[in-house]
């Protein structure tokens, strides 16, 4: 046993938080959820290029064949940074439905797919600019044309006409995991801004992270990521317990973000309530995936199955 | 990264199965005195069986067991419903405190007893003005020939209602600031000028004691460490005590496991469901953390701040599963006794060893860095 992240995976996490760190995603966000996509599609090509899309691709269709760990580890990376755009659904979901030249294409980036898997997943994210909306059997559908708006602006979804639903499979699973992972990446994103923050925020003379009162609430926060983080990794190494790992995984990570979510704003104060500040990016995009790909309700009742 | 375990491990995890089915009987409370005597038996036989300290060498009765052995050992032990363990404070506390900081002859001399439970030990830390604040403990040490006269008073020490010996810090330098000077002592509960009296806890049982000591002598080898070091020698034993030992996640495991059951037994209440798969998921997160921390420590990392994480973590989780469990058997809950005393139990784990204030002090300043608050 060795449940550690191996140095390459490392290395990965960390290539992923330069590019992500130095290319503005906050902007490309705010874009994104005006509708105006080239900044998030650039992003996607970036992406492209450094393998997110070509994780979970067999190496016969251009992809790298890595497993679901390398999977978490990009969309820890992709949460922390807030990227816009169907990640989960072409990253995760879309390489176990899509066969032949179309699997290469996603693997390279030119194909953006998204995916609706109703009742857990009703609306497709992003159809507008995804060049595939499918469902959980892989059929590719036609979706409305007016956008539906999320609680999370940059979350632009659309109805789709009869698709088919089931809410289980290795496919549904890995949309799980990889939203569970990107909920525990914004998670440690509110962490870290709300913990640089309380050491500058001076009041009462004093750095507000002084006050027991501030210290708690962090510390709360810091020991629930802590322990989301190996449900993920460890859903994601798990064999036969899959689903209920994956499920453990998501509302462990759910809640935890969750926390973050309030703690920071708690912490930040009236500033953080502002549209102009980046934790909004995080606020609401916690809580739409708090909701995505499974209820933290349907999510337990796996875990008791 | 995988979880695999390896076949030497997964050989020893069931060969401990196999004796624990075969041996694991329920006893009485380790608090009252012939349960303590019933308890004292049960580590006999189990070290008897080298099960007792699985991790220590073999010549002291252990079998060399990783980290990752000892954890599935632990698993197999709760999971069997095998009885808390009276010998928890010497084995888990003091025993990695004399493998990091005492003298081969401490080791010779201590720990084969503590492993059979011949000799049953106590943590004499907290004292009536020195709870959270431990550097605060006014107990002194005095110099005489040979060795040191303890004097002072020791609170809330587990076991020590019936317990051999003791271990602690003393002052040894009153002009020291306040973590320097101290000195950590072991001391013998039947020595002359000791005065230990019971003080029962919430289900009435003598489950701790408070520890007189007047001009009590203790011999120089004795002392763990150098004089004046005991604060460094003792969070050794502190890191171990919030830290995996003292909780292994077999505990929490075992726990949980029979919540989902009790939860189906009693018709699977919609009303409790996400209480009890959120005990269940607290409970796997722990494990794999845990896993986590052992694979980091194997390769050569350290247990620091962490572990504080590791104490509020649980503490939480323990109380809320027991509560969880005592709302599905509603009415029932008040005369089930296991689940009873598990939950009385849990009640005290945010208050020993460190409380959740006083971890998430040590999160927020170490781990995160923020600034220290003016303390004196
Ligand atoms: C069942 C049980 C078994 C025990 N066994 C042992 C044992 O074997 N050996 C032993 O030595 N001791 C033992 N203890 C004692 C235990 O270690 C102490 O109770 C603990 O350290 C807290 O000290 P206190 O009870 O004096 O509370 P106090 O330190 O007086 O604390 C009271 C309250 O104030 C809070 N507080 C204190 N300081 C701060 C601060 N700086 N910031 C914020 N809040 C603060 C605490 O969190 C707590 O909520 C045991 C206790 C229990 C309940």
């Amino acid at each position: 046993m060795r449940f550690q992240l191996s140095p390459e995976q490392r290395q990965f996490a960390a290539t992923l938080h330069e590019l992500l760190g130095g290319a503005d995603t906050a902007a490309a966000a705010r874009a994104w959820a005006a509708g105006e996509h080239d900044r998030g599609l650039k992003l996607w090509r970036a992406l492209a290029d450094v393998g997110v899309f070509a994780l979970l691709v067999d190496e016969d269709h251009g992809g790298l064949g890595a497993g679901p760990v390398d999977l978490v580890v990009a969309c820890e990376a992709l949460g922390y940074h807030a990227v816009p755009g169907p990640l989960v659904e072409s990253a995760a979901v879309a390489p176990a439905l899509l066969t032949g030249h179309r699997l290469t294409s996603l693997a390279e980036g030119d194909l953006v797919a998204t995916v609706v898997a109703p009742p857990e997943v009703p609306l497709a994210l992003d159809a507008d600019v995804a060049g595939m909306v499918l469902d959980l059997t892989g059929a590719s559908l036609t979706a409305g044309a007016e956008p539906v708006r999320s609680i999370d602006p940059p979350r632009r979804l659309f109805r789709v006409p009869a698709a088919a639903g089931r809410s289980d499979g290795v496919a549904f699973d890995r949309g799980v995991l990889a939203v569970a992972a990107q909920l525990l990446g914004a998670g440690q994103w509110l962490l870290d801004t709300s913990v640089a923050y309380a050491k500058q925020r001076k009041q009462y003379g004093r750095a507000i992270g002084e006050y027991q009162a501030i210290k708690h609430l962090l510390a709360d926060v810091v020991t629930r990521l802590e322990l989301a983080r190996p449900l993920l990794y460890g859903a994601a190494v798990a064999g036969e317990t899959f689903a209920r790992d994956v499920s453990a995984a998501k509302v462990m990570a759910g809640d935890a973000a969750l926390l973050a979510a309030r703690t920071a704003l708690q912490v930040h104060g009236a500033i953080g309530y502002t549209a102009e500040h980046d934790l909004g990016l995080r606020l609401t995009k916690v809580r739409a995936l708090a909701g995505a790909w499974g209820t933290g309700s349907f999510h337990r009742a796996r875990v008791l199955r | 990264m995988d979880l695999d375990i390896d076949e030497a491990s997964a050989a020893f995890r069931d060969e401990a199965r196999d004796w624990l089915a075969s041996h694991v009987r329920s006893l009485p409370s380790m608090d009252t005195a012939d349960g303590f005597e019933a308890h004292r038996a049960w580590e006999a036989e189990l070290a008897e069986a080298r099960w007792s300290v699985v991790s220590w060498p073999a010549e002291y009765h252990g079998r060399d067991a990783s980290m990752l052995q000892w954890l599935l050992f632990e698993e197999e032990y709760y999971a069997s419903g095998a009885p808390g363990r009276v010998s928890q404070n010497g084995i888990f506390m003091l025993g990695p405190t004399l493998f990091a900081h005492g003298t081969q002859e401490q080791r010779d001399r201590i720990l084969p007893a503590m492993a059979t439970g011949e000799q049953v030990w106590a943590q004499a830390w907290s004292e009536p003005e020195a709870g959270s604040d431990i550097a605060a403990l006014r107990s002194t040490a005095v110099r005489t020939d040979g060795g040191w006269l303890l004097s002072g008073q020791k609170t809330w020490s587990s076991r020590a209602s019936f317990a051999d010996r003791a271990f602690g810090l003393f002052r040894t330098d009153r002009e020291a600031e306040r973590h320097h000077g101290l000195t950590y002592f072991m001391a013998d509960l039947r020595a002359e000028g000791v005065t230990v009296r019971p003080i029962p806890q919430l289900d009435g049982e003598a489950g701790f004691a408070e520890i007189f000591f007047d001009e009590v002598f203790v011999p120089d080898e004795d002392v763990i460490g150098e004089v004046g070091q005991g604060w460094r020698v003792a969070m050794t034993t502190a890191n171990n005590e919030r830290g995996l030992s003292l909780r292994s996640p077999g505990r929490f495991l075992a726990a949980a496991d029979r919540l989902v059951d009790l939860w189906r037994d009693h018709g699977a209440s919609p009303s409790t469901r996400d209480r009890v798969a959120d005990a269940w998921i607290g409970a796997r997160a722990y494990q794999l953390y845990t896993f986590g921390t052992v694979s980091r420590l194997a390769e050569g990392g350290e247990l620091g701040p962490e572990s504080s994480v590791n104490k509020l973590f649980w503490s939480h989780l323990d109380v809320e599963l027991h509560e969880t469990a005592l709302d599905v058997l509603g009415p029932a809950a008040e005369t089930d006794r296991a689940w009873v005393d598990g939950y009385l139990f849990s009640l005290a784990g945010p208050i020993y060893g460190g409380t959740d204030q006083i971890q998430r002090n040590t999160i927020a300043e170490r781990l995160l860095k923020l600034p220290r608050e003016a303390r004196r």
